[in-house]
């Protein structure tokens, strides 16, 4: 768990330091709240520094090949706002389209995000149900129990771990 | 008494007279200080008559000076780089003048060892005008500075052999040698190179083991005459050594010069120099003046003006070649061939000679006298037209100062005071590629300074004249870091004077110090504790739970309402009562601020979207 505002309070990312943790781990699960339908700004401009060119892609960049990614995200609007005929018009699968390409680019494997929709409204226990069924994801992808291939078809990973 | 000081007066009036006009016409100093002695000469007004030649003699010695001045503007490496500039254009310039002067000559029937010995004479250039010149005009850094200074340092190197020399070409062997003070000239030759070798190594050894650490202990004294004392100690007593072995006093201190560049007394010689350098030279360019025989002149004027014309044009077409051949612009070529074309002081040592040792008579040494001073004051002309006629025409592309060969010798940032605060700026600026000179008037840390490896300059940055030779002139930001205001003021007055074009970042101890510096027209000063006590603030925060990202916002914001309101008290400083009401007022007013940033703002915190007021403003729909 890297909190990226807490560590770089001034934006100064140490590139090196977030590599090395890329190279420790086989899934890379970016955390954040939609913001204006992309990540927050930090998070940009660790993509921009830590996913280097020779590094992450272009030649020699294989550092990150094989490697899964993907997203777990809180959106403020409810689940049926993000439909092609809801209110934004479009799915997260397709918001994000620019970092997914960023990941497969750099040769991982992208999975569709994990959410939580509406958080705006939803109360103290809705909360903690969404936190223990994003457990039952991590936990069963890291034993195994849940396999990358299956996940890739969905429309998001909640469906995985269906609420009980 | 009276006699000295009538003279004193008749020197310096010509020279405060006619060196401002020459300068307000646009020609350099030099023509001014020429025209002055012309002025005062015999031949015009006569205040001064056949001492001129004294004056000139003694006056050489400026010479010697700015070549210690040039030696210490000259680093070991770069000198060391040039020596083949130095041995091939030098040589080239040298003995293909004395080649064609020797054959001109020979072929209007005079004798060839005669024509050979005037050749020679004729092949040198007069350092002092043409450096002076250069310098004047800002030119020493450029490739034709670099080149003219190659071809100078050759010609002074060259004098010894030519001085051994002219006795074999003379048909009765030399009794005497007597115009050369050495005490060596009746030894055997390899004695003599054997002195030669142990003086330079002398000036070497002393300048590296002795005078520096002198230096050091008479520095301590903060005694300002005692160190332009020292200065002028190392000079002269580098000179008469070098004269008692027989070398050229001249070479002997650029050679002293070239030794103290890389230390840290560098800039403050230069300073405690240059006046008397300057006066000196321009003593020197009054004999010049003052000697031109306009009798001799007015009696045999085609002659003259046929030698002198042919003189100059046979330097320029080599020159010009040699510049051509080493990849010189038109331009630059120009700036180099028209400042070498005169012949040098030098010819009038070597043209007594020649006439002493039998080879020509007193009328033909005489014509070639007044030959010398005059190409001599035909050079300030010559340049004069190139730089109003010529240069306009090869385009402003050409200009001196933008030609591409150009290199930036002087660093574009100064910092005065390298204690703690000064130090670190430093370090900072070196480590992004940055280099500074660094400026310390207190000797005991520039010594420890430099033994870290600091390239630190003893110097007090308050004096105008030690900024000067520190570069100000040309650098484009100057960090005052000294210790107390009253030294930071009087930087921040030196420089604002002097060197308005400066850039100045100014370190301040305190809100105090920074109202004293805002009346000084500082606008923004740099406090002390400013930065680090809001970092402890900040630091906090954080440790008390806050987010990260927030404390470090929250801590520039608090910075930038503080520098606000330091504007805002400075006036009303000076009424106490006024003055805290206003400082409580302010107070509150910038954490009503702050409070309201974080509120209102949500900008200010880490997150761009707040819940909390996103889900209250959607609570309510």
């Amino acid at each position: 768990m890297r909190d990226l505002y807490e560590l770089y309070p001034d934006f100064n990312i140490n590139t090196a330091a977030e590599q090395e943790a890329l190279l420790a781990h086989d899934v890379v699960v970016f955390h954040h709240p939609l913001y204006w339908y992309s990540a927050p700004p930090l998070m940009k401009q660790w993509i921009d520094l830590v996913l280097a060119f020779g590094w992450a892609y272009g030649p020699g960049g294989t550092a990150l090949r094989g490697k899964t990614a993907f997203h777990v995200l809180t959106t403020g609007g409810p689940e049926a706002a993000y439909q092609p005929d809801g209110f934004h018009g479009s799915t997260l699968a397709e918001f994000l389209r620019p970092l997914e390409r960023t990941m497969t680019l750099c040769g991982m494997t992208w999975l569709p995000p994990f959410a939580v929709h509406g958080t705006h409204r939803k109360t103290d226990s809705e909360l903690e149900a969404a936190g223990s069924q994003y457990a039952r994801l991590l936990e069963g992808l890291a034993s195994g129990d849940l396999q990358v291939a299956d996940l890739k078809s969905m429309d998001l990973l909640n469906d995985a771990v269906p609420l009980g | 008494m009276g006699d000295l000081l009538l003279q004193a007066v008749v020197y310096l009036a010509a020279a405060v007279i006619c060196v401002p006009v020459a300068k307000k016409l646009g020609m350099g100093s030099v023509l001014g200080y020429l025209s002055a002695g012309i002025v005062i000469g015999p031949f015009l007004l006569g205040f001064i008559g056949e001492e001129g030649k004294d004056i000139m003699h003694f006056a050489e010695f400026g010479v010697v000076m700015m070549l210690f001045l040039v030696g210490l503007e000259l680093e070991p490496e770069a000198f060391w780089r040039m020596r083949r500039q130095v041995l091939g254009v030098g040589s080239a310039q040298l003995l293909g003048t004395a080649f064609v002067c020797a054959a001109a000559f020979m072929a209007q029937g005079v004798e060839p060892r005669t024509s050979v010995a005037v050749g020679l004479a004729l092949a040198m250039s007069s350092t002092a005008i043409a450096l002076q010149s250069l310098k004047e005009k800002g030119l020493m850094g450029t490739a034709a500075g670099r080149q003219s200074f190659a071809v100078l340092l050759f010609q002074d190197i060259a004098v010894i052999p030519i001085l051994a020399l002219l006795p074999l070409l003379a048909k009765t062997p030399a009794t005497v040698s007597g115009h050369d003070g050495s005490y060596l000239s009746h030894q055997p030759g390899f004695v003599q190179t054997l002195a030669v070798v142990a003086a330079v190594a002398l000036v070497v050894a002393v300048g590296r083991f002795v005078v520096v650490p002198a230096l050091r202990v008479v520095a301590k004294t903060r005694l300002r005459e005692l160190f332009s004392a020292s200065a002028l100690l190392i000079v002269v007593a580098t000179a008469l050594l070098m004269e008692k072995v027989g070398l050229s006093p001249a070479l002997g201190t650029f050679l002293a010069g070239v030794v103290l560049a890389t230390s840290e007394f560098k800039h403050e010689l230069e300073s405690d120099l240059e006046p008397f350098k300057g006066l000196l030279l321009g003593l020197f360019f009054m004999g010049v003046g003052a000697s031109i025989d306009f009798r001799l002149i007015a009696s045999e004027p085609v002659q003259v003006a046929l030698l002198t014309g042919g003189v100059v044009a046979i330097k320029l077409v080599i020159l010009l070649g040699l510049g051509k051949r080493h990849g010189l612009s038109l331009d630059q070529n120009l700036v180099f061939s028209l400042g070498l074309s005169q012949v040098g002081e030098f010819a009038f040592v070597l043209f007594a000679f020649i006439a002493q040792l039998g080879l020509m008579d007193q009328a033909l040494a005489g014509t070639l006298m007044a030959v010398t001073a005059l190409s001599m004051a035909l050079t300030p002309l010559l340049v004069l037209f190139h730089e109003r006629v010529i240069q306009p025409r090869l385009g402003p592309s050409r200009a001196p100062g933008r030609a591409p060969d150009e290199v930036e010798e002087k660093h574009r940032v100064i910092i005065a005071g390298f204690s703690h605060f000064g130090s670190t700026v430093g370090r900072f600026l070196r480590a992004n590629g940055v280099e500074a000179t660094i400026l310390d008037s207190d000797s005991d840390r520039v010594d420890l300074l430099r033994r870290m490896g600091f390239k630190v300059y003893y110097g007090d940055a308050t004096r105008a004249d030690l900024m000067h030779s520190a570069g100000a002139s040309d650098a484009h930001i100057l960090i005052s870091a000294v210790d107390g205001l009253a030294e930071t003021k009087a930087v921040v007055e030196t420089a604002k004077r002097h060197f308005p074009h400066l850039q100045l970042l100014v370190r301040a101890r305190h809100r105090f110090d920074a109202y004293e510096l805002m009346d000084l027209g500082i606008k923004d000063a740099y406090r002390d504790h400013l930065d680090t006590s809001i970092r402890v603030g900040v630091d906090v925060l954080r440790m008390l739970g806050h987010r990260a990202h927030s404390a470090h916002r929250a801590g520039q914001q608090f910075r930038e309402y503080d520098e606000a309101g330091l504007a805002r008290l400075a006036p009303l400083r000076h009424d106490m009562k006024d003055y805290i009401s206003s400082v409580r007022e302010l107070i509150a007013l910038q954490e009503q601020l702050l409070a309201s940033d974080r509120g209102r703002e949500p900008g200010s915190g880490d997150h761009a979207w707040d819940s909390e007021e996103l889900r209250e403003v959607l609570g309510k729909n």
